[in-house]
C-alpha cells in the first residue's frame, strides 16, 4: 500500500511529524490541492498507530461556537465523499446523534445547542422520550431510576467510519503523488535560526527544510519544547474499550454527558465505548480496571440486559488537552513552525478539515480562515473559543 | 498508580484523591507584564518529567505535594507543603 523509502533525503519543502490521520490528512491535501510533493511525512512509531487508531471514531458537528461549528461541519462533508476520493471503502456509516439530556438544565443547553446549529445550517434538533425510544427500544430511559431521560439532541448526520482506513487511505493518496512516508523515524531536534526553522534532526540523520508541521496529538508538548515555544496543553489519557461482537441492534450513536458514556455499534458488532478523561496528567497509553468497572456500571444503568456481555478489549491514547476545548492550529512565533495540536477528545472528526486548513496554511504561509478562532496567539489575546459546552462528555 | 501516600492518613486508594496540577509561582500582577501575566495564567509545562504536584485527600481535605514521574507514573515521595524532607 505505501512504498518504505530507504533513506532520508538532505532536504525537503516540508516536514510534517507524525503519520497519523491529521499529519497523512496534511500531507494529501499539500500534494493535491496546492501541487507541494517535496513533503517527508516522519512517524516515530507506525502510521495510524496513535491516537487515529485509538479513538471512538464519532463523526458530528453539533458544536456550540460558531466557529467550531463551521469548522466541523466543513470536514462533515469532505467525510462524505472521503471512500470515493480515495477509491478505498472507509466504512463511512450515517447513524444519527443522540446526545441524552438528564436534567433541566441539560435540556437547556441542548436547546441551545440545538438552535446555534440550526441557525449556521446544521440538521441538529432537541427530540423527546418518544424519538428517543423510538430510535433506541431498547434503553431503559430511567436509567436505573436514578437519572431518567428528558430529552436529546439528535443530529441526524452523526456517523462512525473505521479509523485505520482513514489512515491509510490518506497515505496511500500522498503516496502516490510524491509524498514520502518514514515509520520509525523518531523526531530528536528542530533546529531555529533567528526566529526561522531551518532544519530537523531525526533518528535516521538530519534534514535541512524551512517548513514543519507538528501534528503528534498527545506529544505535542515534547515537539514544542524543542522549538522554544510554550502552549496551554497539558496530557491526560482517554481510554476505551470494546463488547464482544453481537448482532446489530444499536443503530444510532449515544451520548450521556451525566452518565459519561458514549457508545455505538461498529460494523462487527461490538460496542465501542468510552467515556470521562483520566483525572490526571500521564504520559502513558496503559489501562485501568477503574475505568472498565465505572463505564460497566452506566453501561448497565442504560442497558440492563446487556450484564452477560464480556468486554473483549480496552486501550488508552494520550489526549492534548486544551483550557477552552478547542484545537490550536496554525502559525506559530517561529517562523515556519506550524501547530496542528490541541486536539484532545475530538480530533478524529476533524481529520479532512484539519488537513485540508494545514496544508492550505503551511503552503500560503497564511491561517486559513476557518482555523483563525483556534489560532495559538488566542490566549495571550484573551479570546478564548469555548467549546466547554459542546464536549459530549463532561470533561 | 492505585494507592498514593497520603503525609498524614498513610497509603489510601487513589480514588480518594484529587489531582490539582503542577505547583507554579504566581507572578506579582501589579508588578509583571503583560505576557508573564498571560504565561501564568494559561500555559503549562506539558512535556513528560518529575513534577511537584498539588494533590487533595478528599476524605479528610488535607492537601499535600506529590513528586511524581508523569511518564511512568512512579510517585518519588509526598510530603505537606514547606515541610520537604532534606
Amino acid at each position: 500500500m505505501f512504498r518504505a523509502p530507504e533513506r532520508l533525503k538532505a532536504s525537503y519543502d516540508v516536514v510534517i511529524i507524525g503519520a497519523g490521520g491529521h499529519g497523512l490528512a496534511a500531507a494529501y491535501y499539500l500534494a493535491k490541492d496546492h501541487g507541494i510533493t517535496d513533503v517527508a511525512v516522519l512517524e516515530k512509531g507506525y502510521i495510524g498507530g496513535g491516537n487515529t487508531g485509538r479513538n471512538t471514531t464519532i463523526i458530528r458537528s453539533n458544536y456550540l461556537t460558531p466557529e467550531g461549528v463551521a469548522f466541523y461541519d466543513e470536514s462533515v462533508r469532505l467525510w462524505q465523499d472521503l471512500s470515493c476520493d480515495f477509491d478505498l471503502n472507509i466504512f463511512y456509516s450515517t447513524r444519527g446523534h443522540f446526545t441524552l439530556a438528564h436534567t433541566d438544565s441539560a435540556v437547556r443547553t441542548m436547546r441551545w445547542r440545538a438552535e446555534v446549529n440550526k441557525h449556521l445550517g446544521v440538521d441538529s434538533e432537541l427530540v423527546g422520550t418518544k424519538e428517543i425510544e423510538e430510535a433506541c427500544p431498547h434503553m431503559d430511559l430511567s436509567c436505573g431510576g436514578h437519572a431518567p431521560i428528558l430529552g436529546a439532541l439528535y443530529h441526524a448526520p452523526g456517523a462512525i467510519a473505521r479509523h485505520d482506513a482513514v489512515a491509510w487511505g490518506y497515505g496511500r493518496g500522498a503516496d502516490r503523488r510524491g509524498v514520502e512516508i518514514h515509520q520509525k523515524t523518531e523526531v530528536l531536534g528542530i533546529q531555529v535560526d533567528g526566529g526561522r526553522v531551518t532544519g530537523v534532526r531525526t533518528s535516521k540523520g538530519d534534514i535541512a527544510t524551512t517548513k514543519v508541521l507538528c501534528a503528534v496529538a498527545g506529544s505535542t508538548p515534547r515537539i514544542t519544547d524543542m522549538v522554544g515555544i510554550r502552549t496551554p496543553i497539558y496530557i491526560h489519557p482517554l481510554q476505551a474499550m470494546v463488547s464482544e461482537p453481537m448482532k446489530p441492534w444499536l443503530d444510532p450513536i449515544l451520548v450521556s454527558g451525566s452518565l459519561h458514556v458514549y457508545v455505538s455499534q461498529s460494523a462487527r458488532g461490538e460496542l465501542v465505548m468510552g467515556a470521562s478523561l483520566d483525572p490526571y496528567e500521564l504520559h502513558s497509553t496503559r489501562s485501568t480496571l477503574d475505568f472498565v468497572e465505572g463505564l460497566a456500571d452506566h453501561m448497565l444503568d442504560m442497558f440492563p440486559f446487556l450484564s452477560h456481555v464480556s468486554v473483549n478489549r480496552q486501550w488508552a491514547g494520550m489526549a492534548d488537552m486544551t483550557p477552552d476545548f478547542a484545537p490550536i492550529m496554525g502559525k506559530t512565533p517561529v517562523e515556519g513552525f506550524y501547530l496542528d495540536a490541541g486536539w484532545g477528545t475530538w480530533g478524529f472528526k476533524a481529520t479532512p478539515v484539519s488537513g485540508k486548513t494545514m496544508a492550505y496554511t503551511v503552503a500560503h504561509d497564511r491561517d486559513h480562515e476557518l482555523i483563525e478562532g483556534f489560532r495559538l496567539s488566542r490566549f495571550a489575546e484573551y479570546e478564548l473559543t469555548g467549546e466547554k459546552g459542546a464536549a459530549s462528555v463532561g470533561h | 498508580m492505585k494507592l498514593l501516600r497520603c503525609p498524614i492518613n498513610g497509603p489510601r486508594p487513589v480514588s480518594e484523591f484529587q489531582y490539582a496540577g503542577e505547583i507554579r509561582t504566581m507572578p506579582d500582577p501589579d508588578a509583571c507584564s503583560d505576557s508573564e501575566w498571560t504565561n501564568y495564567v494559561f500555559n503549562r509545562n506539558g512535556a513528560p518529567g518529575i513534577k511537584k504536584e498539588w494533590w487533595l485527600h478528599l476524605a479528610s481535605g488535607i492537601w499535600f505535594v506529590v513528586e511524581r514521574d508523569t511518564s511512568t507514573d512512579d510517585v518519588q515521595r509526598t510530603y505537606l507543603f514547606g515541610e520537604e524532607p532534606a
